[in-house]
């Protein structure tokens, strides 16, 4: 993830922000400049929903140099409808089930080595149980 | 000290991470016959892609999600409190504000004063919004503090925080009564910059900095309050170690039972600037309206923030989300000391 290319997508990494079509509806994510549905380029700010299931997942026994195992990845079914691809966090890779509820949190992604920057993003990890009140 | 219009809070929220490293693994390591009389029985850890930026955007979305009828667009500052923070130079606070949706129009900025740069932020926040400058003011204090290997620190030094959103005070689940700082140059605990680790100064710490700034400030506050211990229903108190805690509470007047849901030290340790905040949200977890709550920080160098505050009817509508609680009792152990020092990145693959 280089720099720029972080700084230009910080709404989606930090809120789900991606685009909806003012013409036909379609939603986008990551954001794009152009509908892939109609064509049409008058897009608006949409947030996704922060909430959804696990639809698969993967764990990846070698993490890409700058992250850190266990890698693993998921295809997360959004309550809202979109899939979106994202790492899980927060969960040991024996206990990850298809269709398990999860929930987005912001995470570090990647690290540019000890002296460079760090990149802030999304990820989804198992909600915290709520116990009874005490 | 009193605003010129009654401010409160309108929302809190917590973190603590999912791992604990339990004494004896440190000890383990370190102690061939185990830790004598260990001060906690385990600590927070962040997992690997934990750090204080990550930490203090959940507790604030945690804050900002129970009062949802606030605009994040209206709070006009936002301060992250923290010894641990992830750059040196690079705000904290602009990456928080950016993922609470609270950017561009707001005053952002990270403040330092060891454990008592979260309650720092919260005398600034209250400030802020009792002065009218702005509606809303967001005041967290978070860390991930460190603590070199073998060093007595290994055993306590913890993770976590809060989030603590100041507003107008009809709008607040806790009215503010008043606070009072109270600080001197006491040499009990430092880190240079570029130093990994922070050194404690000679024999400081205890008596000449923790008891003495915080039995100064709490004394302060109850004398300007006109009040006593016994009028609160609950206290709480920077937790470097519990026993610290017990005593400074006894020394004031404060029983067992008021210190009882705000003392979180024994089942995560210290989470130095998050450790006073984090009391005070568990207190909130558990204040009926009514109730009226003490809180007083310590930080090192030294200094301490004390408070009372008024719990409101609002405060049952106001507990959204996870409490306190609920993150305590999520815990995964750590039992291997490699697999701690991978999490706390004292050893790296580079």
């Amino acid at each position: 993830m280089d720099l720029p290319r972080y700084h230009r997508l910080r709404g989606a990494y930090y809120r789900l922000e991606g685009r909806r079509c003012t013409g036909c509806g379609a939603v986008a994510f990551p954001p794009r400049p152009a509908c892939r549905g109609c064509g049409g380029r008058e897009l608006e700010v949409h947030a996704l929903a922060p909430r959804g299931r696990v639809h698969s997942f993967t764990e990846m026994a070698t993490a890409p140099r700058g992250f850190d195992p266990p890698h693993l990845m998921a295809l997360v079914e959004l309550e809202d409808g979109p899939i979106i691809a994202a790492q899980l966090t927060d969960i040991d890779p024996e206990d990850i089930a298809i269709g398990m509820e999860v929930e987005m949190v912001t995470r570090r992604i990647q690290e540019k080595g000890p002296h460079g920057y760090l990149v802030y993003g999304y990820k989804f990890r198992p909600p915290v149980p709520r116990g009874e009140a005490s | 000290m009193k605003t010129a219009r009654a401010v409160g809070i309108g929302g809190y929220g917590a973190y603590v991470p999912r791992y604990r490293v339990p004494t004896a693994t440190i000890s383990a390591a370190w102690r061939p016959h185990g830790a004598t009389k260990p001060a906690v029985a385990e600590k927070s850890v962040p997992g690997a892609d934990e750090d204080v930026v990550t930490m203090a955007i959940e507790a604030g979305r945690t804050a900002l999600g129970r009062i949802p009828e606030l605009d994040p667009r209206t709070i006009g500052a936002v301060w992250v409190g923290s010894e641990s923070k992830p750059y040196a130079v690079k705000p904290s606070a602009t990456v928080v504000a950016e993922a609470l949706g609270i950017t561009p129009a707001t005053v952002a900025a990270d403040f330092e004063f060891a454990c008592k740069a979260g309650s720092e932020a919260m005398q600034t926040a209250v400030a802020f919004v009792g002065s009218g400058m702005t509606e809303a003011a967001l005041a967290i204090g978070m860390d991930t503090a460190q603590s070199r290997p073998g060093d007595a620190l290994e055993y306590t030094a913890g993770c976590g925080g809060a989030a603590h959103l100041f507003v107008p005070a009809d709008q607040a689940l806790a009215v503010v009564e008043g606070s009072v700082s109270y600080v001197t140059d006491t040499p009990d605990f430092f880190r240079r910059e570029g130093a990994a680790y922070p050194e404690h100064g000679s024999r400081f710490t205890g008596e000449p900095s923790y008891f003495e700034h915080t039995l100064a400030a709490s004394r302060r506050l109850l004398a300007e309050l006109g009040a006593q211990a016994g009028d609160f229903d609950h206290a709480v108190f920077h937790q470097p170690v519990p026993k610290f805690v017990v005593r400074a509470s006894e020394e004031l007047g404060f029983t067992a039972e008021q210190i009882r849901h705000g003392l979180v030290a024994p089942r995560m340790g210290n989470a130095y600037s998050g450790s006073s905040l984090l009391g005070l949200a568990a207190v909130l977890d558990q204040a009926r309206p009514g109730e009226r709550i003490f809180f007083c920080s310590y930080g090192s160098g030294a200094g301490s923030d004390a408070f009372a505050f008024h719990v409101t009817e609002r405060i049952d509508e106001r507990r959204q989300g996870a409490r306190v609680a609920d993150y305590l009792d999520r815990r995964r152990e750590i039992t291997d000391y490699g697999h701690y020092l991978r999490l706390r990145s004292k050893i790296r693959r580079d």
